[in-house]
Formats: C-alpha cells, structure tokens, sequence
C-alpha cells in the first residue's frame, strides 16, 4: 500500500519534530532545534532496516518518492509567499546587512571545504 | 466574478497546486526555448515566484506575498512550513547515511562558522552605518543569519521595532540571495558534492534559501544541505542573544 510508505515518513516527520522541540526546550531557546534533520535521520535508518527484512515495498517507496517530488513545486509556493516588498522597502542598512555577510559566507565555502578534505586524507596516508 | 473568487476560496489549496503547477511549466518552457536550458526550469520557477510575491505585496499591501491575493490563499498552505519541511524530509530518500556520517564533523564546524561570520559581519555593517548601542548591533547582526534568528535576538536583548524589522528585512534579503545566487556560483565554489552541499548548508543556514538555492542547483544535493540547514537557526537562537550579545556588549554601551 501507498500510505504505508506516507505513513513511515509523516511517523519520521513527528518524531523528529518533538526532538528537535525537546531539544529546543533543553537548551532553553523558544523553537524547533534540527527537527528536520532528525526526521531525515531517521528515515534513512529506518528505511534501511525495513529494507533489509524487505518489508519496504516498490510501491511504499513511490509514495514516499511522491513527496520527494513535491519539493520543488513547494518551494516555489513558498518563494511566491515571501514578504519581498517590504524587504525592498526596509532601506539600505537590510539590503547590506543581508548581501554583505551571505556573500562572505559564500566565499568561505571552499575554503572549509579543502580544509576538511586534507583532514579527511590524513589517515589514508 | 464574485462566485468564482468564492469557490477558489473554498478550494485554495488546490488552486494552489494548479496555478503552482503552470509556473513551473512555463518555467520550463523559458528554460527550454529562451535559454537553451542553460539556467535551470526549477531556478526559474523560484525567481518567479519572488517576482509574484513582490508584485503581489506591492498591489496589497500584505506581508505574505500571493497569498494575500483573495483565491490565491491557499499558496499559504502548500508554501508553508509545514508542507516544506515535510518534503525536505522526503529528499532523504535520495541520501546515503554513510555520505552523511563522512561529512558530518566538517558540517558541525561549518555550522558555528557560519553563525559566527554572518553575525560578525552583519554586526560590523550595522557599526559602519551608525549604530553605536549594543541592542542594535546584535540584533542586526542576527538578521544576518536568518530573518528567524533576528527577530527572536531583538526580542531577547530588547531591541526596538524597527531595528527588528531590518534584522527581518536583512534576514529575507539573504534567503532571497541564496535562491537567487547559489545556481550562479555553484560551479565556482565547487557546490557538485554532498560533502561541499552539507558545508554550503551550515554556512548559509537560512533553510528557505538553502531549499530553494540547491533546488536550483542540483536536487540531488537538497537533503545534504538541508540536514546541516536545519540546525543553524537553532544554534543561532542559542549563540546571538548569549555569548555573542555579550561580546558586542564588550565594545559598545
């Protein structure tokens, strides 16, 4: 069955949603701390598992694809959604203070990203 | 007319898939006859929609772009976070665990990183620009990480409305230019991996933009740079009203 796979990943969703509220509460913040990424954790592993004992069938997994398929139609939801005008209109200290640190964090980038290589081909050596 | 505005009320979530639906397809045709597919359909799409969602706040008024147009407030549902989060989740069906555990410690590294140097940098635009009180520096600063993380540091250190309204301001901008830019850049800062993805997802952080900037680039790398994405607003919460606040307070009254 179709839901079956749907259920799986709104299970994953919830349970990774109240850790990440727990943890929030943990750490004393008002929010949702890597909700989301729990989820993905456990949906991962979980799928694994059930694959193994073969009891993710071809056809849960075309209803969690499905959702997966969604993503992009649902971002674009989401960007027609944004408050863009007042943005515009919030004058110039906004527009620097989001231009200026994004591309400074965009240029470090590759910087970390040789750094952690390097560490990574130390114990091959 | 009346009516028909009624009955896309009554049904606006699915109004929303179908007009969501047109936007990508002609998207795709732009991307196909006018670009020779050089610039993605799915980039073209995003901008799209922050080009409705523009004309739509400048026509009323609202602060929810197109939803705010009456038959059009089901775009509220599908765009939210709720339907958001939840597909991110679903891309995990695309990632392999082991890719993740690999770069997991240069995703932690990238994520207190990119915390740091956005605040520091969106801190140090605020003092050029003549803010002198710690309050506004910090609050400023947050929004230069996300438009989530600036409100709830104004709110902490008792920031006033309108400098928390720039932080939000900023904090949009940003997530405006990760959806906009990272397709541009993706080639130059060698954003082709999981590895480069999940770093890419610490530093810039702001999930939306995150979302959006990989959706454009290469969706097979969305879940490696959501995984990292999803925990910096959190940590931003944590960093900015706290020890970076008080090392703001070090420097200014």
């Amino acid at each position: 069955m179709l839901v079956y796979g749907v259920a799986v990943l709104a299970g994953c969703f919830i349970a990774g949603q109240l850790i990440g509220d727990l943890l929030g509460r943990l750490l004393n913040i008002d929010g949702n701390v890597g909700g989301v990424g729990f989820a993905m954790v456990l949906l991962i592993l979980i799928k694994g598992w059930m694959h193994k004992r073969q009891w993710f069938t071809s056809e849960m997994e075309s209803g969690v694809n499905f959702w997966n398929k969604m993503y992009i139609p649902v971002i674009v939801a989401m960007s027609s959604i944004q408050n863009v005008k007042s943005a515009f209109s919030s004058g110039s200290v906004a527009i620097v203070a989001g231009i200026v640190p994004t591309v400074i964090c965009f240029l470090a980038i590759p910087l970390i990203s040789k750094i952690s290589r390097q560490k990574e081909n130390v114990p091959h050596e | 007319m009346n009516d028909l505005i009624a009955l896309l009320v009554k049904n606006g979530f699915v109004v929303a898939l179908l007009v969501t639906g047109i936007i990508v397809y002609v998207s795709s045709v732009l991307s196909d006859r006018l670009f020779g597919k050089k610039v993605p359909g799915s980039a073209i799409a995003i901008f799209m929609g922050l080009v409705f969602a523009y004309a739509a706040g400048s026509i009323t008024g609202g602060a929810h772009g197109v939803a705010d147009v009456a038959g059009l407030s089901g775009f509220a549902i599908l765009g939210g976070a709720m339907f958001r989060d939840f597909t991110i989740v679903a891309t995990a069906m695309g990632a392999h665990f082991s890719e993740i555990r690999k770069s997991g410690l240069a995703g932690v590294i990238s994520l207190f990183l990119g915390v740091v140097l956005a605040f520091i940098s969106g801190a140090v635009i605020a003092v050029s620009m003549g803010y002198t009180d710690a309050k506004s520096i910090t609050t400023i600063g947050a929004g230069a990480c996300t438009f989530i993380v600036g409100p709830v540091t104004g709110g902490a250190v008792g920031a006033s409305s309108e400098v928390i309204a720039i932080s939000i301001a900023a904090g949009v901008f940003k997530s405006i230019l990760a959806t906009i830019g990272t397709p541009l850049v993706a080639r130059s800062i060698g954003l082709n991996n999981p590895q480069t993805a999940m770093i890419y997802g610490g530093m810039i952080g702001t999930t939306s933009g995150v979302a959006a900037g990989l959706a454009a680039t290469d969706p097979k790398l969305v879940p490696y740079g959501a995984i990292t994405a999803t925990f910096y607003t959190g940590l931003g919460c944590l960093l900015c009203p706290s020890v970076l606040y008080f090392v703001v307070r070090l420097f200014f009254a």
